[in-house]
């Protein structure tokens, strides 16, 4: 019930604020000039909406298998932990922004190009979440490990990676919520469709409710893709929640 | 069958060398149970750890049966202060972790399992998660799992001493209880006077710094043993004072 009670609150000052100083639409539309904006072109909006997640999803399942795959191959070796460290932090600091005229340069008009962008904008965090889930492991239970005469496979097996489980879900809940500002980016610096299309175009007719209408629709669908990740949390690893208290 | 012959162990750290344990000489006879009493920092843990194979000493040998240990062995098991369980793993799940890290026959030792958790008084709980077990029963529950593999050789730091009261006494009559039913050769490392003389065929004494045996005493209470009065109170008493002394 408060989430609930906390997103009415919200809608409610917000409209109560357009009413009482008079706010002209162009400027700060009130929710219903949105709600109108949506229904003059539902199908288009949605069909934008659904090309945003498409790119949205698909950039972020990328991340994931490549995400942890980096993270598994460098903990597994100390000295390549070491050696690409640095590495990956320095292409981490390189704005994605940047790099998005040069994808399109690279894998041409399309899809491609912004499922590319999403993949670099928010890989980092789940390497990162992985790789320290995956060293985090207490030295009690390596110690177990080591008396049971485990073998590395086992050892990571049975003991790091499901340990590791609770942070990579941190990573991913960070990730999940960089993908759709991924998503977004690469729409709005690449020609195409998209919500962030959406907005662009709308930003250039002055028709504000449509550019709030696209910006509710994104942020309805990163809060339902968050949710997912933290439903499969809750699924997976059942006892993160418990020992975190 | 454990021997220690002039055993040392020096740890070497950037501030200097700690001498933990300096020419520690025991024999432990099979099945018997030993304790190990000394204060803390003595060497208590790197004691049982150089039996366990997971440290080599510095001098000396330890030698099992003859052979000198060089790595842990599949037939001796050490057991924490810490349960160390593993958290989305249930208690029965817990206590197959050794089956299944040696490759033994699931089925057979899951009903070993399943036994081993209701003689400790787990009955009902075998899929409970340790996050929903108490601090005595997440340890119940590590003792099983030191037990599903028949060790010849339990070794155990301070078990109990993580625990209340009640709880470590009821823990220690359960441990009397399976000793006496299925004797492992066990190492017994504790804080606890009591629990020393409730236990113990030997209680070993050492002293600090570096940890060496001050002493051996003989425990000539017979068995089952208990915390409260009977006949042998006097004697008990005794025991225990002059383990005191020593400390
Ligand atoms: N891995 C280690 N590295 C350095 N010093 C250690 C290590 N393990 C134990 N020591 C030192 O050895 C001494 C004995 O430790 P320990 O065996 O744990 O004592 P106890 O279990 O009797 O409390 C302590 O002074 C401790 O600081
Ligand atoms: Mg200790």
């Amino acid at each position: 019930m408060p989430p609930v009670l906390g997103v009415a609150g919200t809608v409610a000052v917000w409209w109560g604020g357009t009413r009482v100083f008079g706010i002209r639409p162009l400027f700060l539309p009130a929710p219903p000039d949105i709600v109108a904006a949506f229904r003059a072109q539902p199908g288009y909006l949605l069909r934008e909406a659904g090309a945003t997640l498409t790119v949205t999803v698909a950039g972020f399942a990328l991340a994931v298998v490549a995400g942890l795959l980096v993270a598994v191959t460098l903990t597994a070796w100390r000295t390549m932990e070491r050696a690409a460290l640095p590495v990956l932090v320095g292409l981490n600091s390189v704005p994605k922004v940047a790099v998005s005229p040069l994808l399109v340069v690279w894998l041409g008009f399309g899809s491609r190009p912004k499922i590319v962008l999403v993949l670099l904008i928010c890989v980092f965090p789940i390497v990162v979440a992985t790789m320290a889930g995956l060293t985090s492991t207490p030295a009690e239970l390596g110690e177990l490990g080591r008396s049971l005469s485990a073998t590395g496979w086992q050892t990571y097996v049975k003991l790091r990676l499901p340990w590791a489980l609770p942070q990579v879900f941190t990573g991913l809940k960070v990730a999940v919520s960089l993908a759709v500002i991924g998503a977004v980016v690469a729409e709005i610096s690449q020609p195409g469709d998209g919500l962030g299309a959406v907005i662009v175009l709308s930003g250039m007719s002055f028709d504000t409710p449509l550019a709030f209408a696209a910006i509710a629709l994104l942020a309805l669908l990163s809060t339902t893709l968050f949710y997912l990740v933290v439903a499969l949390e809750r699924l997976l690893v059942p006892w993160s929640r418990a020992i975190s208290g | 069958m454990i021997r220690l012959a002039g055993v040392s162990r020096t740890f070497t750290s950037r501030d200097g060398d700690v001498e933990a344990l300096r020419d520690v000489a025991l024999e432990i006879a099979e099945s018997q149970f030993v304790a190990v009493v000394g204060r803390s920092g003595c060497g208590k843990s790197t004691l049982l750890r150089l039996i366990a194979g997971l440290l080599a000493p510095t001098g000396g040998a330890v030698t099992i049966d003859g052979a000198p240990v060089s790595r842990p062995r599949p037939d001796v098991v050490l057991m924490h202060q810490l349960p160390a369980l593993l958290p989305w793993r249930t208690a029965l799940g817990n206590v197959m972790l050794p089956v299944e890290i040696r490759r033994l026959p699931r089925a057979e030792y899951r009903a070993r399992a399943a036994d081993l958790l209701d003689a400790v008084g787990l009955t009902g709980f075998h899929q409970r998660h340790p996050y929903e077990l108490s601090g005595g029963m997440q340890q119940r529950v590590a003792l099983c799992r030191a037990l599903i593999q028949r060790p010849r050789v339990l070794l155990m730091d301070e078990p109990f001493s993580a625990l209340d009261a009640l709880t470590r006494e009821e823990l220690a009559t359960q441990l009397q209880a399976m000793h006496m039913s299925a004797p492992a050769t066990t190492v017994f490392v504790t804080h606890s006077i009591p629990e020393a003389v409730l236990l113990a065929d030997r209680v070993v004494v050492l002293s600090s710094r570096p940890g060496q045996v001050r002493r051996v005493v003989d425990v000539h209470l017979p068995r089952p043993r208990s915390f409260g009065h009977n006949a042998y109170t006097a004697q008990a008493a005794e025991c225990a004072a002059e383990l005191h002394e020593l400390l």
